[in-house]
């Protein structure tokens, strides 16, 4: 047997870099009783009522397939969530593709518009699957570094220094993963304004909406003009805390949401029938929760936030998401060489900053969804360890 | 609900410097507007939260709902009737509700024949009371928002993206 033949990789995938973190995520994933800043997934447990839409759904038997852009009723609360709460009006019968998470929404929009050489631009640091993302559908990632921009912002001036007649899209998360960035009305416009005069498409990933503290959370296709020129990106995953249930969608221009619905009907069929029902009931009745939810992530911000300062690890106060994301210059360390030491002297974990873009050797993200007395306790400890 | 107000629901041990961090404000603007709840009455009283069925094991507690009819009074209605069997001290809950009877009582003893001996010794024999129907509590599952004993498990791993 030629095993170098058979068990051949695909050059494509075979390039793609490993994670250059795996090493320090078996270390943390090693240890027991670790205090953890280090998880991209809510603390809290879906709520009670959508978990109970979800068992009542299996009970009456909903264990088939749905049509592959995903139950009507569940098309048709999107639609209402979208024009009441964001304000764009989109049509359930051909805008709205319901998908696996965002996650397989990335996936299936950079498949459906990009062609071998096609540039997006991806402004880091950033959530990890945008840059495989676009080299798995034969573009290259174009990366736009906001380490040194106020608030890790992406700015119309970084984005325009970048565009090139092979541009096809740009990339935008906000609030952000691992940042907390969010954006004001006007700093939208004048992001809009560029991709509006370079006829560019804008992905937007909105998937921390509902977690936005100081700025009310705007979303880029409401934006005068941006509606056909943006893929909206969303799920439920953080807002509703329903990461497994793998749910969110996309919604965009017509054809290019056709496009999408043609890969994933091949790849994926239909996202499951329990988390689009669950979803349905998310859409209903979730935002008490969600609400609530997020005044409690914004107490703990804060508390992280202030903490984190006083020990001399610079950080702004995020305006969204559950993160924070903090300099760890002053120590003479880098964000690896931090994370590492404290999860061995004190049993924090938090994750290295090199994890979102190779410029981010400063930085460490922490993720407040965890809970006050755990937040208190990590400080504490972070504390004791900058101080030796 | 306040910011301060809920962070306080919530753990009443926070401390307004804590609490200063949490919300953004300055601490002797928290040390203030807690002072000023205190004063007009919104915040009644700070308290621990005790898991019950530790303190039976311990005090041998009984607890015991006890619905409760009445006959109003003219003039006073249910309120003087009900303010008479409120003020002992074994009563914690006394609520007026609609349906089949008047008083909802909730009272505290140390043994079962303390609590049996107030309904027929004090409550019974009120002149306005016409019927009782007691039920011990057995078990508490959730109080006040609080469930005592969560069965639920996270398989949340310690570290993602």
């Amino acid at each position: 047997m030629n095993k170098n033949k058979l068990h051949k990789i695909s050059t494509l995938v075979d390039e793609l870099p490993p994670s250059g973190i795996r090493a320090f995520f078996d270390l943390v994933l090693g240890m027991d009783d670790v205090i953890s800043l280090g998880v991209g997934e809510p603390d809290f447990v879906t709520p009670w009522h959508i978990r109970e839409a979800a068992v009542y759904a299996l009970e009456k038997g909903y264990t088939s397939y749905t049509s592959n852009r995903g139950m009507k009723s569940l098309l048709e609360q999107i639609a209402i969530f979208t024009k009441k709460e964001r304000k764009i009006g989109y049509n359930p019968e051909n805008e709205i593709l319901v998908t696996v998470g965002v996650s397989e929404a990335m996936d299936l929009v950079m498949r459906a518009i990009l062609d071998s050489g096609d540039e997006v631009i991806i402004p880091e640091p950033c959530y990890v699957s945008y840059t495989p993302t676009v080299k798995l559908a034969g573009g290259i990632p174009v990366i736009l570094p906001t380490w040194e921009l106020p608030g890790f912002k992406v700015t119309a001036e970084a984005i325009e220094k970048l565009i090139t007649s092979k541009t096809r899209a740009i990339v935008l998360n906000y609030p952000s993963n691992p940042t907390g960035a969010s954006y004001t009305k006007k700093e939208l416009e004048s992001i809009a304004e560029v991709i509006k005069r370079n006829d560019v498409l804008l992905i937007s990933d909105e998937i921390y909406d509902h977690l936005s503290y100081d700025i009310p959370h705007i979303a880029m296709p409401a934006m005068s003009e941006m509606k056909d020129r943006t893929v909206y990106l969303n799920g439920f995953s953080k807002g509703h805390a329903m990461t497994g249930f793998r749910i969110g969608y996309a919604c965009g221009p017509e054809r290019i949401i056709s496009a999408m619905t043609k890969i994933h009907q091949y790849t994926m069929l239909c996202a499951p029938i329990v988390s689009q029902m669950a979803a349905i009931e998310a859409l209903k009745n979730g935002m008490p929760e969600v609400k609530k939810m997020a005044r409690e992530y914004n107490h703990r911000r804060r508390l992280l936030v202030a903490g984190l300062n006083d020990c001399g690890l610079k950080c702004h106060l995020p305006e969204g998401a559950f993160y924070a994301f903090a300099s760890v210059e002053s120590t003479g360390m880098t964000g690896m060489e931090f994370a590492t030491k404290l999860l061995k002297q004190e049993k924090v974990a938090v994750v290295p900053g090199e994890a979102f873009g190779s410029g981010g050797g400063k930085f460490i993200r922490l993720a407040y969804a965890a809970s006050l007395s755990d937040i208190e306790e990590a400080v504490r400890r972070i504390k004791s360890f900058v101080k030796k | 609900m306040d910011d301060i107000l809920e962070i306080l629901v919530q753990d009443a041990r926070k401390s307004p410097a804590e609490i200063a961090e949490m919300t953004g404000k300055s601490e002797k603007d928290v040390a203030k507007a807690i002072a000023d709840y205190e004063k007009k009455g919104t915040i009644l009283k700070y308290r621990a939260v005790l898991n019950p069925e530790h303190i039976a094991e311990t005090d041998g507690a009984v607890r015991a709902w006890i619905e409760v009819s009445i006959t109003p009074q003219r003039g006073a209605g249910f309120d003087s009737i009900a303010e008479r069997i409120y003020k002992f001290s074994e009563v914690k809950n006394c609520y007026l509700l609609s349906g089949g009877f008047d008083l909802l009582l909730l009272v505290e003893g140390h043994s079962l024949q303390e609590v049996a001996g107030f309904v027929s010794q004090k409550l019974s024999t009120l002149e306005n009371v016409t019927a009782t129907s007691t039920h011990f509590m057995l078990k508490v599952y959730k109080e006040n928002g609080d469930i005592f004993q969560s069965t639920e498990k996270s398989e949340r791993l310690a570290i993602s993206l």
